[in-house]
């Protein structure tokens, strides 16, 4: 019998809410089966099993706040029907009824504003912090259908008083986490000025063939070409972990996706190593949706593998980033510009883009640094191997 | 399909694909990726949107003929009407 416990879904996370199972006790799982809904300040997050098995137990109901670390079912795996010994560490948090009636003028779009009532469901952590914040739900609900969930109340707060010190959960992730970056990790630095202009007129010809919605953004062909000099170098691909760095087969970047004007996340996309040009820009499209809709599974969360920044669209030149522990390097993107550039002897603009590697140094050297902003460069210069 | 009627359109899309953009913050002449902090993404997913709703495609090359609200109002009339 396994314990799974409520995951750890960023570096300060410390509780969340399961908001729903997915699973019914006497179920059968598989590894990566999504098993239950949560809710953390990030938004709803899918949390996956890592064995397969049973379930045997569901432990907490719906709508509890449970810490990380906390059992929240018991799994019987199909290997092994001995039953250990087992801590009784099971939360028992009851949480109140958290429907409430509300009498209100709803806006309607085509008619007049009528009086209607409504049942709204509020998640148990959404109520919690609008007490916290001194959130009148009853102005949020004007805006929602359905049901408030954390977000919406922390939104709400930043609409309203931009400049209070809101707890605002996902900044002091980020805080924490790059504080501890940049007091553990000595980074190194290299840039490189990549001419795109080979790699962007074709694919501007790849896209004139193409409808709208199968275009291939830049943003894609910089990540499926990352993925490639990272098969090359596979030494930044992975951790720092217990002193030693540990290369990770598996290149799952983690891409930094703002969300306009509450924070930012690095969800990752999983397997790119797999993937073709198309697939790369479909599970870049999906990630960016899911990720501001706060629809993002726990895997996507806790495995990335380096993390490629992109702040082009900002007009920056070049991006020197914190890297993210464990992880042991971050690619930064700037902005494509058009910038003169000498080639044989001939000066003629191109479009040019500084590609920054910042590297754990404890973990590589230059060298090692050097030379995938080198194999980057050389695929970039032959883009169609990029299919 | 009147010039309203298609702004309203568009202005609908936006807030489709950028729900956290309020009305008022689009102004008709400004860049609307720069000034609702829209990225390549959302601009791509804006277009497409609009593709499924007027059936115009607009192709890469005229991208830079769609970056304001006023210069998509104008592009999508010549080619609906």
């Amino acid at each position: 019998m396994s314990k799974f416990v409520m995951p750890s879904l960023g570096a300060d996370m410390e509780s969340a809410v399961l908001m729903e199972w997915k699973v019914k006790e006497g179920d059968e799982v598989k590894k990566g089966d999504i098993i239950a809904e949560v809710e953390t300040s990030k938004g709803v997050i899918e949390i996956e099993i890592f064995d397969d098995g049973v379930v045997e137990k569901l432990l907490v109901e719906p709508e509890t706040d449970c810490k990380v670390g906390d059992t929240i079912a018991l799994i019987r795996s199909t290997n092994d029907s001995l039953e250990e010994d087992m801590k009784q560490d099971i939360p028992h948090v009851k949480e109140e009824n958290t429907e409430i009636e509300v009498k209100q003028e709803v806006p309607h779009a085509n008619d007049e504003s009528k009086t209607e009532e409504k049942h709204i469901k509020i998640s148990p952590a959404a109520k919690k912090r609008a007490k916290e914040l001194n959130v009148d739900l009853s102005k949020i609900i004007l805006k929602i259908d359905g049901k408030i969930g954390l977000s919406d109340v922390e939104n709400a707060v930043k609409k309203t008083k931009p400049d209070t010190k809101a707890i605002d959960g996902m900044r002091q992730a980020i805080a924490k986490a790059m504080s501890r970056s940049n007091a553990e990790i000595p980074h190194y630095y290299l840039t490189a000025s990549i001419n795109l202009t080979p790699a962007l007129k074709w694919l501007e010809g790849l896209n004139s063939n193409r409808s709208i919605s199968e275009r291939i953004l830049p943003a894609a062909l910089m990540i499926k070409a990352i993925v490639l000099a990272l098969k090359k170098v596979p030494q930044l691909n992975g951790f720092w972990k217990d002193d030693t760095p540990q290369i990770i087969q598996e290149i799952n970047p983690g891409i930094a996706i703002a969300l306009r004007k509450s924070g930012l996340i690095t969800p990752a996309i999983l397997n790119t190593q797999e993937m073709s040009l198309d697939e790369t820009m479909k599970s870049l499209d999906d990630l960016i949706t899911r990720t501001r809709l706060g629809k993002l599974k726990g895997s996507e969360m806790t495995e990335q593998t380096i993390t490629i920044t992109n702040l082009g669209d900002l007009g920056v030149e070049s991006v020197l980033g914190v890297i993210y522990p464990p992880q042991v390097a971050v690619v930064g993107i700037g902005r494509i510009m058009d910038k003169p550039w000498a080639e044989n002897d001939m000066l003629s603009v191109r479009k040019v883009v500084q590609v920054t590697l910042a590297g754990d140094h404890r973990a590589t050297d230059g060298r090692i640094g050097a030379q995938f902003l080198d194999k980057l460069d050389k695929i970039l210069q032959k883009p169609q191997e990029l299919l | 399909m009147n010039l309203e009627k298609i702004k309203k359109i568009i202005i609908t899309e936006i807030l489709n694909i950028a729900p956290e953009v309020e009305e008022k913050e689009i102004e008709e002449d400004e860049d609307i990726q720069e000034s609702l902090e829209l990225d390549s993404f959302d601009f791509l997913k804006i277009l497409t949107a609009l593709n499924e709703k007027l059936g115009v495609d607009v192709p890469e090359a005229d991208y830079e003929k769609v970056d304001t609200l006023n210069k998509m109002v104008e592009y999508f009339s010549k080619r609906l009407n």
